[in-house]
């Protein structure tokens, strides 16, 4: 079936496609599967539900993203292209509908529930706007007279405010760091570069001022003794127990007593039960998949495809980061999950769906495809 | 937009970018730059950063591996805390002190899921815990507190089958003191966490053991025992007769001392109220003090052994030397009397006998002030005596001495001293003339010999026995000897005025009684003190030594002499013929 001799769809993907970076993919599962076994039984008893439900559905929904996973990697560029504008049309619907509709879960309204399926559906927008906006700037370097570039500020104009009335900083956050990790990689000018990272600041500082949760957040970050730290305190300390080698599977603490001990502190239960040596090897995946990713957007000759799998995977590996961070202290306590390890339905379904497009765009292709597509994208526009 | 259409074939030619979108974009992206050559570049700086930022949390963890409290590291410092000591003995193996391993109950007050619970479930299970302490402590964020302190194992077994998460056990060492009260102020006490806080058990920490601990050397081991020169039994019935006289004549306080006159070995030490070194809260007490060691007194008429030993051994006088003590002696405003004046000038040996206050200050009038001084320096009356135990007390001396000051010293008023201290001074003048410092160690005598500091002559000291020994025969200490005949016992009272609101009061005395045994060979001196006793009928309404004192003195010795390896001796001539002649005879 995967032999050289015949070319089927399924052979032509298998050889094209970046299997090493689906072994992570994949390894990024399965760990997160172990750590959910650790992280979310605990948290499933307080709140009165089966311990294992958490752990249930972390693998029903694996399945589910695991069939998106390889099928969008099959796509080409183009039909990425197209899915991504039909993905971004329905999220900014569903984002919509979430504001007029949705339930307010601790202030914000985030989720919307469709056929009893919790949707976030913020999470499936980043990732198609980061192809969408990939593709506004491929098309900006290519054909000048295209108004590309101010569509895509336009585009995230639109998404931001849309993110900052649910509120959702993060995410915000997130969108605006994938976005001018584009614009950067897409040629923009140094000074401009300036210009973007003091706007940043500028928008830090005017949250630190007018949004009190986020100044909050911040102090406790430099002085502990402000405030109420105690998720935090609690990972450092799981960090401490853990050591090397972990403590062992169930002997663990701080998963009883951390709130989101299944998804925004996996990391750090994950560290006091296996040890650092675990987290280790997970982040050395993120970085594996962030930089090989990169790597091959790197080596492409399609511009489209370098963006939008810089984008993606600046997107992963972006919040993987942030993550890891916060669990370890190392910048202020922000609400975001681990990708593949934490729990969360929806979100992992967008994640496979944000993995699998760069599998796709990572996909070897014969020069002469690409150059075929450039003139063909060309011929259309011209 | 629109254009023209164009052949498929002909090369591609874009049409003129309007002049506006070419400003925007020379603005954003500069002028005449290969796009896809920085696109890939940038590309790869954002690779670069990525690494950089992976490598810092990278790092993070590791140094969170590196320095984390792993569980040896947290196993080590349990051990800590078990110390061990060593089993302190008496001087003939008895057991004074030794450790006992028992439970003791902590909380790690992270891991306890229902606090409310826990603190619940341990007051039910434990009745005397303090409620509300308990909350705080298991309320804490700490990773570790203790609850309860050496629990009995009945109680551990309730409280494991409670099944409380964060709630453990440790065994650790308490230390435990068979004997009890008996030898409390000797043997001190040591805190919670097995440090010992005083007696002998803090000088043995401060000897080396603490290091060892330190170390982590001491636990569980099979160390040396501490053998001490104390001897349980004589020490038992030292403290039986203090109470009963104390009891007999309502004394506020009764203390007693026996120590060996040849090697200043303590060999019992009592002071009443004392306390159990296993109930510790008694010890904090102010009224429990050591009053032999950290108390100090004016110890009244015994001081007058001195006194004359001086004047013997200066050859200014012997115990023939006259003085008269008819009146009282005026000094100044000050009028010094004596209780029962002789109607006669008496001899130096009936001073010592009639302790008479105006002739034990004409003799040390007559050695001068500067050379009183100096005997009692020699002695070790002025500076704060040091032993093993870590109480002493500073000697309470005049500050400006002139011949007042003399004159009282000399009879045992106007200067405080710790009772051992007038102890070991009275060995001295009895022993030989060897002042040799007190030690509750094992000491043999010719370690005693070599330590031992040569004050007065051998004759003197033989001319202070025969003075003691006629104070049995004839004088104060007749009490002693009917009610332990065939010791040969020789002793010196003192009954001390104690100041009361500036003056010196007649109704409250500090008494005392210095015995030796027996006089012809000495070994032992026996020293009882009773803080201001109460007449009693059989006293005939006095208080002065010789009616409470010295009879409890006599009480002690009978029972203590047979402990003591001494054998009674009903042929023994008196004092002048046994002692004196043959101190002649070896002039």
């Amino acid at each position: 079936m995967i032999s050289r001799e015949q070319r089927t769809p399924l052979s032509e993907w298998w050889w094209t496609v970046d299997r090493l970076l689906l072994a992570a993919i994949i390894a990024l599962m399965l760990a997160g599967v172990i750590l959910s076994l650790a992280a979310s039984p605990p948290v499933a008893t307080r709140i009165g539900l089966d311990p294992f439900h958490f752990f249930n559905r972390h693998i029903l929904f694996l399945v589910p993203s695991i069939i998106v996973l390889i099928g969008v990697s099959f796509m080409t560029p183009r039909q990425i292209r197209r899915s991504a504008l039909v993905v971004f049309a329905i999220s900014i619907v569903l984002i919509l509908a979430t504001l007029l509709i949705g339930p307010e879960v601790k202030g914000a309204k985030r989720w919307i529930t469709i056929l009893g399926i919790n949707i976030q559906a913020s999470e499936s927008a980043k990732p198609a706007f980061v192809v969408i906006a990939a593709w506004l700037f491929s098309e900006s370097a290519r054909k000048p007279e295209m108004p590309a570039t101010s569509m895509a500020i336009v585009l995230l104009m639109m998404l931001v405010s849309l993110l900052v009335m649910q509120p959702d900083f993060g995410q915000t956050m997130l969108i605006l760091m994938a976005w001018g990790s584009l614009f950067f990689i897409a040629g923009m000018r140094m000074v401009w570069v300036f210009g973007l990272g003091a706007t940043a600041a500028g928008g830090l500082l005017m949250a630190y001022f007018l949004v009190p949760h986020v100044a909050g957040r911040i102090k406790r970050f430099m002085d502990p003794a402000s405030g109420d730290t105690f998720q935090v305190d609690t990972a450092m300390e799981a960090f401490s127990n853990g050591g090397w080698f972990g403590l062992g599977p169930g002997e663990g603490i701080a998963k009883r007593s951390l709130p989101d001990s299944h998804t925004d502190f996996v990391f750090a239960v994950g560290a006091e039960e296996f040890g650092i040596l675990l987290c280790l090897a997970v982040l050395c995946l993120f970085a594996f998949i962030v930089i090989r990713a990169m790597s091959r957007a790197y080596a492409t000759e399609d511009l489209f495809s370098r963006f939008a799998a810089s984008g993606l995977a600046i997107l992963f590996g972006v919040q993987a980061a942030i993550n890891m961070a916060v669990n370890l202290h190392l910048i202020p306590a922000k609400g975001m999950t681990l990708p593949f390890i934490s729990y969360g339905g929806s979100s992992m379904i967008s994640l496979a769906y944000s993995v699998g497009m760069l599998l796709a765009l990572t996909r070897m292709r014969p020069r002469t495809e690409v150059e075929a597509i450039d003139a063909h994208v060309a011929r259309t526009y011209a | 937009m629109t254009g023209p259409q164009l052949d498929p074939n002909k090369p591609i030619t874009r049409p003129p970018e309007p002049w506006r979108q070419r400003l925007i974009r020379s603005l954003l992206y500069g002028r005449n730059v290969d796009r896809a050559a920085k696109a890939r570049a940038r590309v790869g700086l954002a690779m670069i950063a990525f690494g950089g930022v992976y490598g810092i949390i990278a790092v993070r963890l590791i140094m969170f591996a590196v320095n984390g409290d792993t569980h040896a590291e947290r196993r080590s410092t349990r051990d800590a805390i078990a110390t061990a000591r060593p089993d302190i003995v008496d001087r003939n193996g008895a057991i004074l002190a030794t450790d006992v391993k028992s439970p003791s109950l902590f909380s790690e007050p992270r891991r306890i899921i229902d606090k409310d619970e826990a603190v619940e479930l341990l007051t039910g299970a434990l009745p005397d815990l303090d409620g509300a302490e308990v909350r705080e402590r298991i309320m804490s964020k700490k990773g570790f507190a203790w609850l309860k302190r050496e629990i009995t194992p009945q109680q551990q077994r309730d409280i494991h089958r409670l099944g409380i998460p964060g709630i453990g056990f440790l065994r650790e060492n308490k230390r435990v003191y068979p004997s009890g009260a008996a030898v409390s102020h000797l043997i001190g006490l040591t805190n919670i966490d097995n440090q010992g806080i005083a007696g002998i058990e803090k000088w043995l920490d401060s000897n080396g053991l603490a290091d060892l601990h330190r170390a982590g050397f001491a636990s569980d081991r099979l160390q040396k025992p501490v053998e001490l020169a104390v001897d349980l039994r004589v020490e038992h019935a030292l403290r039986d007769e203090l109470l009963k006289a104390k009891a007999k004549y309502s004394a506020k306080a009764a203390s007693g001392l026996v120590s060996n006159v040849k090697t200043g070995e303590i060999v019992a030490m009592v002071s009443l109220p004392d306390f159990d070194p296993n109930n510790p809260k008694e010890a904090h007490d102010p009224d429990r003090i050591n009053r032999l060691t950290t108390g100090v007194y004016e110890m009244g008429s015994t001081f007058k052994t001195l006194t004359l030993a001086m004047a013997l051994d200066s050859g200014k006088a012997n115990l023939n030397t006259m003085y008269d003590a008819r009146y009282p002696l005026s000094y100044g405003k000050f009028k010094i009397h004596d209780t029962h004046p002789v109607p006669r000038p008496i001899s130096l040996t009936e001073v010592f006998t009639f302790s008479s206050n105006v002739g034990a200050a004409k003799i040390a009038l007559g050695q001068g002030v500067e050379a009183h001084k100096a005997f009692l320096k020699k002695v070790g009356q002025l500076d704060r005596l040091r032993t093993e135990l870590p109480e002493s007390a500073m000697p309470i001396v005049p500050k400006r001495w002139g011949e007042l000051n003399t004159i009282t010293i000399a009879f045992g008023h106007g200067m405080a001293v710790a009772p051992l201290q007038a102890v070991m001074g009275v060995n001295a003048m009895i022993n030989g003339g060897l002042l040799i410092p007190p030690t509750f160690l094992k000491r043999t005598e010719e370690e005693a010999r070599e330590i031992g500091k040569r004050v007065i002559k051998k004759e003197t000291s033989d001319k202070v026995r025969y003075m003691m020994r006629l104070n049995a025969e004839t004088g104060s200490a007749r009490q002693a000897e009917a009610r332990a005949k065939g010791y040969y016992l020789g002793g010196k009272t003192g009954t001390a005025e104690k100041v009361v609101n500036g003056r010196y009061s007649k109704k409250q005395v500090l008494n005392s009684f210095t015995a030796v045994l027996p006089m012809d060979n000495p070994q032992f001196q026996v020293l009882v003190m009773l803080d201001e006793p109460k007449a009693l009928p059989e006293t005939h309404g006095f208080i002065t030594s010789g009616w409470n004192a010295v009879p409890t003195g006599g009480n002690v010795i009978a029972r203590i002499a047979p402990l003591l390896g001494l054998e009674p001796r009903f042929d023994l001539a008196p004092s002048d013929r046994l002692i004196l002649a043959t101190s002649k005879v070896t002039q």
